[in-house]
């Protein structure tokens, strides 16, 4: 902030502060000394209609000599000019001394810091720093440890558990058995590999699914026939014929990737297609669509996101969630 | 006292009262008009594209804003969710802004490649298909309606009036780039750029 705007900030709070405590005292005592003297403007300006008004008030002010009214009369309605009450002025009072003490103390007056050097950020990196203290020695305990070894422990699993659930339970479920699209953890099937480096690397680094599709290429009938094939290899019904054509088309087209006996790669994350387990839905019109427009999965980079002794631990917890199938 | 005089003159009355409301605005909104901290973008902020442009607008019209902010406080318990906290300077862009005032659903300023882009339609299209607790309404009109680019440059325009660097280049070539993208594809466009220039590791 420029010194003119903290100038600017700085005058203005003070012409309010300092303003509003004079009005609360210019405005604490009562003006109107003289009672017999309203009243008698009273009479003057609104005539014969106020005499019982007036009778009233005289015989208010006798018992009562403080209620005096401020001259002021609507309809026979009158204003008295009593003071604030004490609780509350000092109610004010305090409030005004206590704005002030605040800007001594926390920055308020322009660019002035205030005596505790008090910012948001700073507090927030306190709060993160007591944190590290505590977590750091928790996390410490596991971080050379090797995955298969982090994922017998029951407090690291526990802690692993949340940190899946905050994370990665949004594509994968809560219980990482995955769903349309977004693949299932808890079995023994990978798409890029089941060892533990594996797995770390794909949450730190993430995974893009880069299968092209073929439709233009192998025409709508070479995609049946696929279909067709890949159906033979996984036992399901299928038109033997077709299949045979399709396995031509497999060898031409899909084999780089997939493999020549379609078990899939998991250097290159092509999956097996020979078993019954299908990402993307397993129906024949589903792995149409798959063949003829591609499929591009994304599992997003992790790390920058996530510390890295939390990544550790979601691996041990991924890889746990697939031993536990055995 | 001299109150009579204020109480009868009705203007003048007006006048001062103006005068003693705009002390509050006169001080605390006045001077950010001219700050860096407010008025300068952080490195690395682009103006939306022609397509995030209309996904915003999608996500304006689908009132998104009112369920979910875009404001990461700098406290320990958001940062540790969403990520680095929100910076004046991330949103000189914005017109309006989309801070939002109410959490139904969790803030969105850092959802940008947080989730793939199939994740955002699968979850647009029923949220329930990926989140089963889900309370957030399901979108599936936005699969069908395409953007509307006929009108893009004429936003792009207007921003820049007010100070959106927009290039002719750019605005010459909105109208193309638009045509045909889904809403839903262009709100996920908006939504993946979201708070990706500052990361804070959780």
């Amino acid at each position: 902030m420029s010194m003119f705007w903290s100038i600017w900030v700085i005058v203005i709070t003070l012409i309010v502060l300092l303003g509003s405590v004079w009005l609360l005292f210019a405005t604490r005592k009562i003006t109107v000394v003289d009672a017999k003297s309203a009243d008698a403007d009273n009479e003057d300006n609104n005539g014969v209609n106020n005499s019982d008004n007036d009778q009233s008030s005289a015989d208010k002010s006798k018992s009562e000599p403080q209620l005096l009214t401020t001259g002021h009369n609507y309809d026979g309605i009158e204003e008295y000019d009593n003071p604030l009450p004490r609780w509350w002025f000092n109610l004010f009072l305090i409030t005004a001394i206590f704005g002030f003490v605040y800007l001594i103390l926390y920055p308020g007056f322009g660019s002035y810091p205030g005596l505790l050097k008090w910012t948001s950020v700073n507090e927030w990196q306190q709060d993160i720093d007591k944190a590290e203290l505590q977590t750091a020695e928790i996390f410490s305990q596991y971080r050379e440890k090797p995955l298969e070894e982090v994922a017998q422990i029951p407090e690291a699993m526990k802690t692993a558990q949340r940190l899946f659930n905050n994370n990665c339970s949004v594509c994968h479920g809560s219980d990482g058995r995955g769903s349309y699209g977004f693949p299932n953890l808890a079995d023994n099937d990978w798409l890029y590999g089941g060892r533990p480096a594996a797995i770390e690397s794909s949450i730190r680094h993430g995974r893009q699914g880069v299968m092209p599709g073929w439709g233009q290429v192998v025409g709508e009938g070479g995609v049946g026939h696929l279909t067709d094939y890949l159906f033979s290899l996984s036992e399901r019904e299928h038109n033997a014929e077709s299949a045979a054509s399709g396995k031509q088309a497999f060898t031409t087209y899909c084999a780089a990737c997939h493999g020549a006996d379609a078990k899939g790669n998991v250097a290159l994350g092509a999956p097996n297609l020979t078993d019954s387990i299908w990402l993307y839905g397993g129906s024949p019109l589903l792995v149409m669509q798959s063949i003829r427009d591609g499929r591009n999965g994304n599992m997003p980079a992790q790390q920058g996101l996530i510390k890295d002794d939390k990544i550790h631990l979601l691996a041990a917890y991924v890889y746990r969630l697939s031993k536990l199938q055995q | 006292m001299k109150h009579d005089i204020i109480e009868k003159n009705i203007g003048l009355m007006i006048a001062l009262i103006l005068l003693a409301i705009s002390f509050g605005g006169l001080a605390q909104i006045v001077p950010l008009f001219f700050a860096k901290q407010t008025t300068q973008a952080i490195e690395g902020l682009m103006p939306l594209t022609a397509v995030q442009l209309e996904g915003r607008d999608v996500y304006i019209r689908e009132g998104c804003h009112v369920c979910h902010t875009q404001m990461v406080r700098p406290l320990r318990a958001e940062t540790e969710r969403y990520g680095h906290y929100s910076v004046a300077g991330e949103h000189v862009y914005e017109h309006p802004f989309l801070w939002g005032s109410k959490r139904t659903g969790p803030d969105l300023a850092r959802v940008g490649e947080r989730y793939s882009d199939a994740w955002h339609l699968a979850h647009l299209f029923n949220p329930r298909h990926v989140v089963p607790e889900s309370n957030m309404p399901a979108f599936p009109w936005l699969f069908e309606q395409t953007v509307d680019g006929s009108k893009t440059p004429k936003k792009m325009r207007a921003l820049r009036s007010v100070g959106v660097p927009y290039t002719d280049e750019d605005i010459a070539n909105a109208e193309a780039s638009v045509d045909g993208t889904t809403e839903a594809d262009a709100l996920v466009a908006y939504m993946q750029q979201l708070g990706t220039l500052l990361k804070h590791t959780r």
